[in-house]
């Protein structure tokens, strides 16, 4: 609805806006601040905005006293593991069902977004004791497959709209130019899908960092990622301020960059390619 | 070339689900292995008929109803908002997008503490500045409060979606209505509402599916108390499984989870599904 | 080179029967076009030239050989498709280009035939754009310049125009028209423009329903249709078709008078009112009214001096008048 407007409805507009805007983001920026104050100041009143001293010392100690560069990986191999994962999966799957698609396409499709809808707590059990029985808990390999799999419905689906946009004549004239099926695919296939395939890879990566039913149910120390690690911090001696929130920025800033990155992509694949 | 994913997803569905079931119908308890034994349904009996789930799923109502109307109204308002002209309009978006992106245990952690903490919290300190005694949040409105810090996560998603589908408004089919001499609210109610209709039932549908399983704020947050005050069906199978290790209550709890969330599918599949037609 | 013959050609889609069969001789260097209403199976007879379709019956002969089985890429044809079917990855050149790096043509030949391409289809100065950074008649003849590179013996066209304002068609269709002068390959065209049928092609077939109505040259069809339904598909307006009692009276089931050849006549056989007069400046379309029929077109040249209500008589032509029988066939 953007329209022409006067200038004076537009600055009451931007006011209205930055300050709705600000009071929503208040939160991060407010965990940002105080990760670089101490611990003392991070919980004196009245608190401080930016007038404090600004430390460091808070992403050293998270760093060096707790297991925070394991918890990292976990999060980094967990999210980015269970997202090639699923993609080597789903690739092919996707791949037929966009360019050969048979009776029996759509209702799969709507099947596979069925398993989507099947809430954790109904598997919860009989997978904890499955991984229990075979050694999976607290591993990172266990994770990965179960991320995969809850996962895998959203990729496919993703995968299917982007490759259902190529247009088929464009595959017919690469036929009709003499192009073999590995040219295809080399040549004209792959360098077109491979802007849908990196859009689904990184709202795949958020989705899978910040999971965490599966993660804070199935690790306890070795393998758990951020989500889990941040977790410990609820008990009480974790009511240290500053370190929680230099812990928790340093949690949720790789993915609030590769978030914003991927604003499109997160609407077409969190609405199954209903809103676009 | 599909098999492999359909078979794992297959696998996926039927050999937990299968298992679930099954377990629901035995008395089975993780610290009396060997004990098992055929129950028929007395552990359906024994979940529904337990005050602790009319709490729960009066909570899990509670909460899901809740986040979708703070949600939903403040996400319209919003994408009416950010469709408007301004300066700086893709830096608000992206402040406004931000909490999607933030892990649920982060965002409830730092509510707790950092804002509603009723001795070091913002809002307590706020609260004595202006001579108020500090509101103890998640002891005395635990409900309130995650419904609170879940739609600080959600409300993003919501406005993303509105925004997106306003912006997918026809110009001139609006530019024919100021014609017509349609005035803003009557413009909004005859044709920028129904052509979001649409998106908004999406969005109501998606975030349902995501509420009905909130676990992670309740966990850091109040752990489902105090007693069951902010327990949800969700987290009340957590606990009667994995803290109590009541196998076969939990399962049981676990299908009734299922087939609520059913309901919801059922809905939303219909949409997907019409909109692949097209 | 570039003789495509069709023997008993069958298509069916399921148990849909798209073609039924169909006999068709294309020589070389002609100019073949198919008309017919949407959905009678131009594409699809074009595509089962091409080989993106296998048929499902009969056989396929390009040249004298066998080409039923032949895949496309193998059949020495190219195509222009409607929606150009660019790659929007690749530059103008690359796209030129593809054809002959898939034919693992030496890298200099590329070049220069890209380059001759170019030349001929001013598209010279937007070689390293992207489609995506062009016209629609740009893109159009980006995409066949992709097809002459490759000196097929034989051009396909699904409407090739289609997607282009009035003004670009009339210039793409003479640029085609004179690119089949220059190259004199064939070429089958594919079109639901009266116009474009009737000034570029050598030969046209109307199609309805997958069956072959007539087949011969714009003006034999004009002449001479076989049956009232090329009778109305071919020529603009459309022949006056008219039975009963005043088709009995020249001795047929049904007669056809096409617009131009109705004169307003004092003495004219039809009177009749004039309904709507609508004014070309070269012509007038006249829509007149007469007792028992269906609303008449007459043509006439420049200003007729009629307007809306006047009573006029109208008499045919007789030697411009088509007799067709109960089964609309023509009686000749
Ligand atoms: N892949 C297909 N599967 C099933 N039916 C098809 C397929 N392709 C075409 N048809 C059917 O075959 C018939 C002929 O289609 P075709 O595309 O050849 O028509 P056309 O003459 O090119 O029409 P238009 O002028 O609208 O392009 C139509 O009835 C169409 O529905
Ligand atoms: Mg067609």
């Amino acid at each position: 609805m953007a329209r022409r407007v006067s200038g004076r409805r537009q600055l009451v507009v931007t006011l209205i806006a930055w300050a709705i805007g600000l009071a929503i983001f208040f939160p991060i920026l407010w965990t940002i601040l105080t990760s670089f104050k101490t611990e003392a100041e991070a919980i004196a009143s009245p608190p401080s905005f930016l007038a404090f001293e600004w430390t460091l010392e808070n992403y050293a100690e998270v760093n060096s006293r707790s297991n925070y560069p394991l918890h990292f990986m976990n999060s980094v191999i967990i999210s980015l593991g269970s997202t090639l994962l699923g993609l080597l999966i789903a690739i092919p799957a996707a791949w037929s069902m966009a360019f050969v698609p048979a009776k029996r396409t759509k209702d799969i499709l709507m099947w596979m977004l069925s398993t989507k809808m099947l809430p954790p707590v109904g598997v919860l059990i009989p997978i904890y004791l499955m991984f229990r029985d075979f050694g999976l808990l607290d591993t990172r390999i266990g994770l990965v497959v179960v991320l995969t799999l809850i996962n895998l419905p959203i990729i496919v689906w993703m995968l299917f709209t982007y490759f259902k946009e190529i247009p088929g004549e464009i595959l017919e004239a690469a036929r009709m130019d003499g192009a073999s099926l590995w040219d295809e695919v080399v040549y004209v296939l792959t360098p077109m899908a491979v802007p849908g395939i990196a859009s689904t890879l990184l709202l795949n990566v958020i989705l899978a960092w910040n999971e965490a039913f599966w993660t804070l149910n199935l690790t306890a120390a070795k393998a758990a990622p951020l989500t889990a690690f941040i977790a410990s911090y609820s008990s009480p001696e974790g009511l240290f301020y500053a370190k929680l929130s230099a812990a928790s920025t340093l949690a949720i800033a790789p993915i609030l960059i590769l978030g914003w990155f991927s604003q499109k992509q997160l609407v077409r694949g969190l609405t199954f390619g209903a809103v676009k | 070339m599909l098999s492999p994913a359909v078979l794992l997803l297959l696998g996926w569905m039927i050999v937990p689900l299968s298992m679930t079931i099954y377990f629901s119908f035995l008395s089975y308890n993780l610290l009396m292995p060997g004990m098992e034994q055929f129950v028929g349904f007395a552990n359906y009996e024994f979940f529904l008929t337990d005050p602790a789930f009319f709490e729960a799923l009066a909570n899990t109502l509670l909460l899901v109803g809740g986040v979708l109307v703070i949600t939903i109204v403040g996400g319209t308002a919003l994408a009416l908002l950010l469709d408007q002209p301004m300066w700086g309009q893709g830096i608000v978006r992206i402040l406004v997008i931000a909490p999607f992106f933030v892990m649920p245990t982060v965002s409830a952690l730092v509510w707790k503490n950092m804002f509603m903490n009723p001795v070091n919290g913002l809002f307590a300190h706020l609260a004595k500045g202006v001579g108020l005694e500090p509101f103890d949040f998640l002891s005395h409105a635990p409900l309130f409060s995650i419904i609170l810090i879940v739609a600080w996560q959600w409300l993003p998603f919501a406005t993303l979606i509105l925004l997106t589908a306003l912006q997918s408004l026809d110009q001139e089919q609006l530019e024919a209505s100021e014609m017509d001499g349609a005035k803003f609210g009557s413009r909004f109610v005859h044709i920028v509402l129904p052509h979001m209709s649409r998106a908004i039932t999406v969005v109501i549908l998606i975030q349902t599916i995501f509420l009905l399983s909130v676990f992670a704020e309740i966990l850091v947050t109040t752990n489902g108390g105090p007693g069951y005050a902010s327990t949800n069906i969700t987290y009340l199978v957590y606990a009667q499984s994995l803290l109590q290790f009541d196998v076969g209550g939990g399962s049981a709890g676990g299908i009734v989870a299922v087939i609520l969330a059913n309901i919801v599918a059922i809905f939303l599949m219909r949409m997907i599904g019409k909109n692949l037609e097209a | 080179m570039g003789k495509i013959s069709l023997r008993q050609v069958t298509k069916t889609f399921g148990d849909v029967e798209v073609i039924p069969a169909l006999d068709l001789d294309i020589e070389d260097g002609e100019f073949v076009v198919f008309v017919g209403p949407s959905g009678c199976g131009k594409s699809t007879l074009l595509r089962l030239i091409a080989g993106l379709e296998d048929v499902t019956g009969g056989h396929i002969e390009i040249d004298g050989r066998p080409a039923t089985d032949v895949p496309p890429a193998k059949r020495g044809l190219a195509m222009v498709f409607q929606s150009y079917a660019l790659y929007p990855h690749m530059s103008v050149r690359k796209n030129i280009s593809f054809p002959l790096k898939m034919a693992k043509m030496d890298p200099a030949e590329q070049e220069r035939r890209v380059n001759a391409a170019a030349r001929t289809l001013n598209l010279t100065d937007y070689l390293d754009r992207r489609p995506g950074q062009l016209s629609g008649g740009q893109r159009q003849r980006v995409a066949i310049g992709r097809a002459i590179v490759r000196e097929p013996s034989a051009f396909l066209f699904d409407e090739p125009l289609s997607n282009l304002d009035a003004a670009l068609r009339v210039n793409m269709r003479l640029e085609i028209s004179e690119l089949h002068q220059s190259l004199k390959t064939t070429m089958i065209y594919v079109t639901h423009d009266q116009v474009e049928a009737m000034t570029m092609a050598d030969k046209i077939v109307v199609l309805r329903a997958g069956r072959i109505e007539q087949v011969g040259s714009p003006l034999e069809l004009y002449r001479a249709p076989r049956n009232l339904f090329v009778a109305g598909f071919i020529g603009s307006p459309k022949m006056n078709v008219i039975s009963g009692e005043k088709a009995a009276e020249h001795g047929a089931h049904t007669i056809g008078i096409r617009p131009e050849h109705l004169l307003l006549a004092q003495d004219g056989a039809w009177s009749g009112r004039v309904g709507v007069a609508e004014h070309l400046g070269s012509d007038t379309f006249l829509h007149v009214h007469v007792e028992g029929l269906d609303p008449l077109t007459v043509r006439v040249q420049g200003e007729a001096g009629v307007s809306h209500g006047d009573a006029v008589r109208l008499s045919p032509m007789p030697e411009h008048l088509h007799r067709f029988d109960e089964n609309g066939l023509a009686v000749r």
